[in-house]
């Protein structure tokens, strides 16, 4: 990668999982390969779901992370995406790949608007102002006629790829999720490691002194907030076709919360963490979905224990071992 | 029936009197909020759970030990209270340190695991409570049919609010409250034990959603889910009034839920969204809240 100097210079240790960028590229190759050869041995409905969540997750971290932005409402950029996606592809019959564009699109200027507005504020206001907002799409998206109100929007047509893969195959709608999420996972890795990723970690660690240095503050987070927002729609897009759905279920803020607990139990501010927490709580509600309410009370006690002892998280804790030194959080100073 | 902009009298001061109960509530909610906020720098996403918990409490001591409404609205406010206590001096103690945002998820874990469990047992339909028999019946006042209960929720809840405005604004120990709020460690150096005091405050915090909630249990469901429905709704509250100021908290909340009420009399598809679009206009124009000092 071009600015392993510039990890280097920066004197910030959250940023990277492992110690240099090769064994990252390394790493990132063995989980690539890893993943093409999954379906044939593990159910690909549950990895599909897994590699959605896992962008989600992905999506939401780049915020959180390495802006230091708490957005408790993502739901609203999943969720819409998915509606969006679903009625282009339902109704209006357009291809799998223009239906998650469409999706994608509207859920990037959604976020556009809602970051527009939520930035004015600072800190725990950010939180409480992204939730209300996502709270005002789930109402919209009760009401609307074109959602399916309670019922949701069902048979969701997978349709062809660019007219000629028949994407009802598992195997191909698994190469197809996959792709998505790799260019996903491939667009925050180098937002992430570009000049424009160190700015937003400088905002998140000090932004009076980021602002001091001539760095027009609100543009980055509104850059950042709307990629966050588009991404999170990709992902949202993408999960539409998968289950042939979009319902209620996807703009909730308990979806919300979900995507705050994958990168909280993986590790915030680390690229792969957030995959690894989407992968942990994908597969704790595809086992203990018979238990009914007690996913949430699971869901809490994780939280819970997350805050108190293991803020670091999955991917945060592995990497300060490899280190040899304790992990540091963002966003704990 | 009188017409008054092409909708009936009754119907206009019904949905008003409805507005008005729910910005009761939510002025009781934001305020708890505003006061834990205050000292403990901490958002408390278990308010909600804590307001629910408290309706529970109420339900569970008529059904399981005969216990009325009236007792209940002194006891559950103490038992959600000491809920409170345990809350922050085994959990929110350790965290004080950290960024706000653990205090947000941290709560959040709490309001989540509260919810999970009283779904998994009750379920989430919701259970009725009768209303007290005192209070049963309501006024004729000529333009409108007044509810005793309802007329009882709204004058208890400005007496909360008032109290809780006065207990902090004008007594000596709201005025060590609002010391420690400023720079705790110097209030600290004149010999008030602080950490008590952020231990009480929060229960107290604790308890005012609880009461909250004893007097919404005869009006809406007993229900699981009540909490996290009325916590969004009084997160834009108190993004619209700041949280700065105690009485900004109580305003915002009557006023939001008076426009709440008349948004259902005129454009019924609007009611659920209309407190956060009046977020989003406030955001526009005064970013700080219409009582918040600018941050």
């Amino acid at each position: 990668m071009m600015n392993s100097a510039v990890s280097a210079n920066s004197g910030n240790k959250a940023q990277s999982v492992f110690g240099s960028t090769w064994v990252r590229v390394a790493a990132f190759v063995a989980v690539a390969v890893f993943l093409v050869v999954a379906p044939f041995f593990i159910y690909p409905v549950f990895l599909m779901k897994a590699l959605c969540f896992a962008l989600f997750a992905c999506a939401f971290n780049l915020l959180l992370g390495y802006c230091g932005l708490l957005s408790f409402g993502h739901a609203a950029y999943f969720g819409s995406a998915a509606y969006i996606c679903g009625y282009a592809a339902k109704t209006l019959g357009l291809t799998p790949e223009l239906s998650i564009l469409a999706g994608t699109a509207a859920s990037a200027l959604l976020g556009a608007g809602f970051g527009w507005l939520a930035i004015r504020r600072q800190g725990i206001y950010f939180s409480m102002i992204t939730l209300a907002l996502s709270q005002m799409v789930f109402f919209f998206a009760l009401q609307a006629p074109f959602t399916g109100g309670e019922d949701g929007m069902q048979a969701i047509p997978r349709g062809h790829l660019f007219g000629l893969i028949d994407l009802n195959n598992t195997y191909a709608m698994y190469g197809f999720v996959l792709v998505v999420f790799l260019i996903g996972f491939g667009i925050i890795w180098r937002a992430v490691e570009s000049p424009f990723g160190q700015v937003l970690r400088a905002i998140r660690d000090n932004e009076p002194r980021a602002i001091s240095l001539g760095y027009k503050v609100n543009r980055y987070k509104l850059l950042a907030f709307t990629l966050s927002a588009a991404l999170a729609g990709l992902a949202g897009s993408t999960k539409a076709l998968v289950f042939q759905l979009a319902s209620l279920t996807d703009v909730h803020w308990a979806m919300s919360g979900e995507v705050v607990l994958m990168t909280l139990i993986g590790g915030m501010g680390t690229i792969f963490g957030p995959v690894a927490g989407a992968v942990v709580v994908v597969a704790m509600q595809n086992y203990l979905a018979h238990l009914g309410s007690w996913v949430m009370m699971i869901q809490g006690a994780t939280f819970i224990a997350c805050v108190l002892l293991f803020r670091a998280g999955i991917v945060g804790t592995i990497s300060a071992y490899f280190r040899g030194r304790k992990g540091d959080v963002p966003g704990s100073h | 029936m009188m017409e008054l902009l092409g909708v009936s009298t009754q119907a206009l001061f019904g949905q008003v009197l409805i507005g008005f109960i729910n910005g009761a509530f939510y002025a009781m909610l934001s305020l708890g909020l505003a006061v834990i906020f205050g000292l403990l720098n901490i958002v408390n996403f278990a308010h909600g759970a804590q307001y629910m918990l408290g309706a529970f409490v109420t339900w569970m001591l008529l059904n399981y030990l005969g216990i009325n409404y009236w007792a209940a609205l002194l006891l559950a406010p103490v038992i959600v209270g000491f809920f409170g206590v345990l809350m922050e001096r085994f959990m929110l103690q350790r965290i004080y340190k950290l960024d706000h945002i653990y205090g947000l998820l941290l709560t959040f874990g709490v309001a989540l695991l509260l919810e999970g469990a009283f779904r998994q047992q009750y379920g989430v339909s919701g259970m009725p409570y009768a209303i007290p028999s005192q209070l049963q019946g309501g006024q004729n006042l000529g333009f409108m049919f007044l509810p005793n209960y309802r007329a009882w929720v709204i004058v208890a809840s400005i007496i909360v609010c008032f109290s809780t405005w006065f207990l902090i604004e004008k007594t000596r120990l709201g005025s060590y409250l609002r010391a420690a709020t400023e720079n705790p460690k110097l209030v600290q150096a004149f010999g008030v034990n602080v950490p008590l005091m952020i231990t009480l405050t929060y229960a107290f915090g604790a308890a005012l959603a609880a009461l909250a909630g004893v007097m919404a249990a005869p009006i809406y469901q007993v229900s699981p889910v009540m909490g996290s429905n009325i916590i969004i709704v009084v997160f834009a509250v108190v993004v619209i009034g700041g949280m700065g100021s105690i009485s900004g908290a109580i305003i915002s909340g009557f006023g939001l839920g008076l426009i709440e009420g008349l948004t259902k009399v005129f454009y019924p598809e609007a009611s659920s969204t209309v407190i956060f679009v009046v977020m989003a206009i406030v955001l526009l124009i005064k970013p700080a809240g219409l009582f918040g000092r600018a941050s």
